[in-house]
């Protein structure tokens, strides 16, 4: 009976929640939603303890425990009342709704039906996302260190054109642009790298070279070739996906097996014939990967390569000034625009992948 | 050494025709030691029509033979000839079909897409693909699976799907290395009697290599009996006493049993039995 779970909203009861402006410590039992969420979850802590094997019920219950109590420290910070070192207490009841949370997510991801790996994700990320909200808000974190997330949210409405016109000038104009150069002129040089061995072994020791110079050292001198606007940047792409592309490519060329070219042979399908129908079908992963590892380089580089000259527009522009202005919240906002951005474009991918080399034994054995 | 073996069969032609000739052909590997003569100086002459079984311990040159005749492999010297043309000549004529020891399908494909690639290669029209597909799916017996991917099928189908895209662009020849070898014995039996079938349905030019002895009777009208280290040619025994039409049963009968004797006594020979 004596559990965690049990023990800590019990103990919660004889803590402090909280003092109000007027140097008042109050307690659960003072505030009624607060009194709601911890008798919430030792209720569910009490009730899982005793209930026949009921998963689904136990699941339900608990995570109607964890959003009560959820709900007690945004509702007592809205009355004015200070949190942090003041209320171990409110503390003590969220562990105690986090080992809630927990047990419904292990009893939900443990189940088979569909949509449960979307469900738990989100569950997940928005206990995160509580978590940031309450512990910034709740120990009153200064915005210049960390905002909160609904601080975050709440300039993206207000600053959309703003960050629009960075996102334009940055992902739409050099991230796009510069990533598919970058990975068409990988792949088509592997390609030919392909057919003149020495073209490959004279690269792939120069390769090696340019993925260990950082972007910081490239990116001032592309902007000295390429000017201050987009395609500067563009170029630092580039640089970046190039070699990727190119290593990836070559890897996937050699991926088919003797026996597969030696059918081809027997057919007197030609280089090309060759390349078409079973090469490059067989170099798909490789490529995805390529594509993929870029997506992210890509827009790291970009960003970055903004900081060392740019129109007053751009992601990485807006971060550097904004800095330096004190505006976390447009620079958090950025960083999230980003964040998304990147997310979206390796989602996007790895489904392209999905569709394409659903064949391939790695892909076979997914539910 | 086939002219003093004609069959009696009176469906054949009299005179035999040469398909394959190799004369003096060696080949020798350069490797950091010493070199490999994996083939030393054989002379074979296969005729249209035949099914012969080149058979032989690990290493012995059956399947270098093979890929030689195929002009997968060069050799270092000798002749040889195909259809009357040099090996790359038939290549582009595409006069074989090439069954390897694995199915070597593209995953990617369907079964039908798989056996229809060789035509699509040659560029035979679409409706004809499609056609020839579904006729040499169903004498491999593999009808209602043109849908499905080669991951789909057990091992036996796979390599059956792969025999039908050999036979889908109608070689006169068929070359097969140890196709069954991966399989287990009811499914090997199964395959060589639909083989020794489809042999006679066609009447192919067949050419396969085993290392087992019983699949080489069974399937032959000829066995080229091969040793290792140097490889060559042992012994070339006959086996037109035994029906063209077979069954799995005349594996009882004394005139089999009295030519596997012979092969595994030329394996021996070779010293294929030595440690």
């Amino acid at each position: 009976m004596l559990r965690p779970s049990v023990l800590l909203p019990l103990a919660a009861l004889v803590m402090p929640f909280g003092m109000t402006a007027s140097d008042k410590v109050i307690f659960a039992f003072r505030d009624p939603v607060s009194l709601a969420g911890l008798l919430a979850v030792l209720g569910a802590a009490i009730f899982v303890r005793l209930s026949p094997e009921r998963p689904a019920v136990e699941a339900g219950v608990s995570l109607l425990a964890a959003v009560l109590a959820a709900a007690a420290p945004l509702h007592l910070l809205g009355k004015g009342i200070t949190l942090g070192a003041h209320a171990p207490g409110l503390w003590v009841m969220l562990a105690g709704a986090a080992l809630a949370l927990c047990r419904a997510l292990g009893i939900l991801s443990a189940g088979s039906w569909t949509g449960r790996k979307a469900v738990v994700a989100g569950l997940f990320g928005a206990a995160l996302i509580y978590a940031w909200e309450a512990g910034v808000r709740g120990f009153a974190v200064p915005s210049i260190l960390l905002p909160a997330p609904s601080a975050i949210f709440a300039v993206l409405g207000p600053q959309a054109d703003l960050l629009w016109a960075d996102f334009q000038q940055t992902v739409l104009k050099a991230v796009l642009r510069g990533y598919l150069m970058g990975c068409l002129a990988g792949f088509v040089v592997a390609v030919i790298a392909d057919r003149v061995p020495f073209l490959a072994r004279g690269l792939l020791p120069f390769g090696n070279l340019i993925s260990a110079i950082p972007i910081v050292g490239i990116a001032p001198i592309m902007v000295m070739w390429f000017g201050f606007d987009w395609p500067s940047k563009a170029a630092v792409v580039v640089v970046v996906t190039f070699f990727p592309m190119l290593v990836n490519t070559l890897s996937g060329l050699a991926a088919s097996d003797r026996l597969q070219m030696d059918l081809m042979r027997s057919y007197a399908a030609g280089y090309w014939r060759t390349l078409v129908t079973l090469r490059l079908p067989n170099a798909l992963p490789f490529l995805f990967n390529a594509l993929k590892i870029n997506s992210t380089l890509a827009l790291i580089g970009a960003i970055v390569a903004e900081f060392f000259g740019t129109p007053v527009v751009g992601m990485g522009f807006r971060i550097s000034t904004e800095v330096s202005r004190m505006n976390l919240d447009i620079v958090w906002a950025t960083i999230l625009v980003a964040a998304v951005t990147g997310s979206v474009i390796y989602g996007v991918l790895t489904l392209a992948e999905r569709t394409l080399t659903a064949w391939h034994p790695s892909a076979r054995g997914r539910d | 050494m086939s002219a003093d073996s004609a069959p009696p069969d009176a469906a054949r032609p009299p005179a035999p025709v040469p398909v394959i000739e190799a004369r003096g052909l060696s080949l020798i590997y350069p490797t950091a030691d010493k070199p490999v003569i994996a083939l030393d100086a054989i002379n074979l002459t296969i005729d249209a029509g035949d099914f012969v079984s080149l058979i032989g311990p690990s290493g012995c040159g059956k399947t270098t033979l093979l890929r030689v005749i195929a002009d997968l492999e060069q050799p270092t010297s000798g002749t040889i000839t195909v259809e009357g043309m040099t090996p790359e000549a038939a290549r582009l004529r595409r006069a074989y079909g090439y069954v390897f020891q694995a199915p070597a399908l593209l995953p990617w494909r369907t079964v039908e897409r798989n056996v229809t690639l060789p035509l699509e290669i040659f560029g035979t029209p679409k409706e004809d693909r499609r056609r020839r597909a579904a006729e040499h799916l169903a004498m491999v017996g593999l009808t209602g699976f043109e849908r499905k991917f080669p991951w789909q099928l057990s091992g036996g189908m796979q390599q059956r799907a792969s025999i039908a895209r050999a036979l889908a662009f109608e070689p006169d020849i068929l070359l097969m290395d140890e196709p069954f070898g991966a399989l287990d014995e009811i499914t090997r039996d199964h395959l060589n009697l639909q083989l020794t079938r489809l042999w006679a349905t066609t009447g192919k030019t067949c050419v396969f290599v085993t290392h087992s002895i019983a699949e080489a009777v069974f399937l032959s009208t000829r066995i080229v009996v091969m040793s290792p280290r140097p490889g060559r040619i042992l012994d070339v025994i006959d086996c037109s006493d035994l029906p063209r039409d077979r069954t799995l049963d005349i594996r009882e009968t004394p005139e089999f049993q009295r030519i596997a004797a012979r092969v595994r006594q030329g394996l021996k020979e070779g010293h294929s039995y030595d440690d």
